[in-house]
């Protein structure tokens, strides 16, 4: 067992036997399975949808369950224009969702504003709620959803939660 | 009944309160006084028979007495027929009477304007913003606002920052020039002033 390889197999034990840490089974069934909050804003909510339509199929990548209820969701996907108006509401579900919780910011509006340099939108979403992948593009195409919810997954799979709480454990005794 | 009909009967409804009239391609826009015009918008309804409102807009004549001018787009839905008032409202009485009571779709017709305008109207059921968010401490449709907004903060509630124009791609230069010189390009502080170019035909 490396660090490189989070699983290992001994041959001389009994069969279906697998060797890990607790990390890295949590952190591969954490991001095979985000499920996404679906903050569809504006156009870029379009190839949110197309995303999880058949040809691209987000549900690879064992995304494809949108919670409308922010206390099932893992990652809040905030897809569009964030306008002060709405601002308020996408703190407040953020607020609700259940820690671990990540945020994609999908787009040029939700990263930075856009092409909305105006008194009513907010210029990113991450003045707000901390976002752990941007994805550019105007709207970004399906395939760019996916590409940052890989690497979403690959940044999942470097955490070490239980090792954190462990340390944390032994510095209060 | 036309648009000159509508207008000629409620002239001689309200002779004292008409103060202006303007036909412009069959457009007809009376000008009217701020008091008079719940009665003027009541008679247009029930004896003309205006029972559609389409839309209230509001206009700032920055610089100018008086300042704003709230407009009234009413209709007859069966004959298709237009009528224009236009009211001005002065910067010191930020105040006109509601027609919310006569047409419905005045609710929020004059919700937008009070958010964006500040125009405050009397009688109104719920006057409260309906775009931006509420306790936001400017009226951004103003013309001495700027466009990228102003910093603003509301404890506990929200706050906005000024958005970075500058720079950006999406200013306009104020120019009398040509189009190509006019027309919004990135152009960051220090940059030579567009100058115009010759453009072969094609």
């Amino acid at each position: 067992m490396s660090a490189q390889n989070p699983i290992a197999y001994d041959s001389k034990v009994e069969g279906n036997i697998i060797f890990t840490k607790v990390d890295a089974a949590i952190n591969w069934m954490r991001s095979n399975s985000l499920w996404p909050m679906p903050m569809g804003l504006a156009c870029c909510a379009i190839e949110l949808m197309a995303a999880s339509s058949s040809r691209y199929d987000i549900s690879r990548f064992g995304a494809e369950v949108m919670r409308f209820s922010p206390r099932q969701s893992d990652v809040m996907i905030v897809a569009g224009t964030v306008t002060y108006k709405m601002a308020l509401a996408v703190k407040r579900v953020w607020d609700q969702m259940p820690e671990p919780k990540w945020c994609i910011a999908m787009g040029a509006c939700a990263s930075s504003g856009g092409m909305y340099r105006s008194y009513a939108v907010l210029q990113g979403i991450d003045h707000l709620i901390p976002v752990d992948v941007y994805i550019s593009g105007c709207p970004p195409r399906p395939e760019a959803l996916l590409d940052g919810l890989m690497k979403l997954q690959h940044k999942i799979m470097g955490e070490h939660s239980v090792e954190d709480q462990k340390r944390a454990l032994v510095e209060t005794i | 009944m036309t648009s000159e009909d509508a207008a000629k009967l409620l002239t001689g409804q309200f002779p004292n309160a008409v103060l202006a009239k303007t036909d412009f391609r069959g457009e007809v826009a009376l000008t009217i006084p701020k008091a008079s015009l719940h009665a003027m918008a009541e008679y247009s309804k029930s004896e003309l028979g205006f029972d559609y409102l389409l839309d209230i807009s509001s206009v700032d004549h920055f610089g100018d007495e008086p300042r704003f001018e709230v407009v009234y787009e009413l209709c007859v839905l069966e004959s298709g027929t237009h009528l224009r008032l236009k009211a001005s409202v002065s910067e010191d009485e930020l105040e006109i009477a509601s027609v919310a009571d006569l047409w419905p779709t005045a609710d929020w017709h004059e919700r937008e304007v009070f958010d964006m305008m500040g125009i405050r109207f009397a009688g109104h059921p719920n006057l409260r913003r309906i775009l931006m968010w509420e306790g936001y401490p400017y009226y951004p449709l103003r013309k001495d606002f700027p466009l990228e907004g102003k910093p603003s903060d509301v404890p506990d509630v929200a706050f906005t920052d000024a958005a970075p124009l500058a720079g950006g791609p999406f200013v306009t230069a104020p120019t009398d020039g040509i189009t190509l010189v006019r027309e919004p390009r990135a152009r960051r502080p220090g940059d030579q002033p567009p100058q115009e170019q010759f453009i072969a035909e094609p």
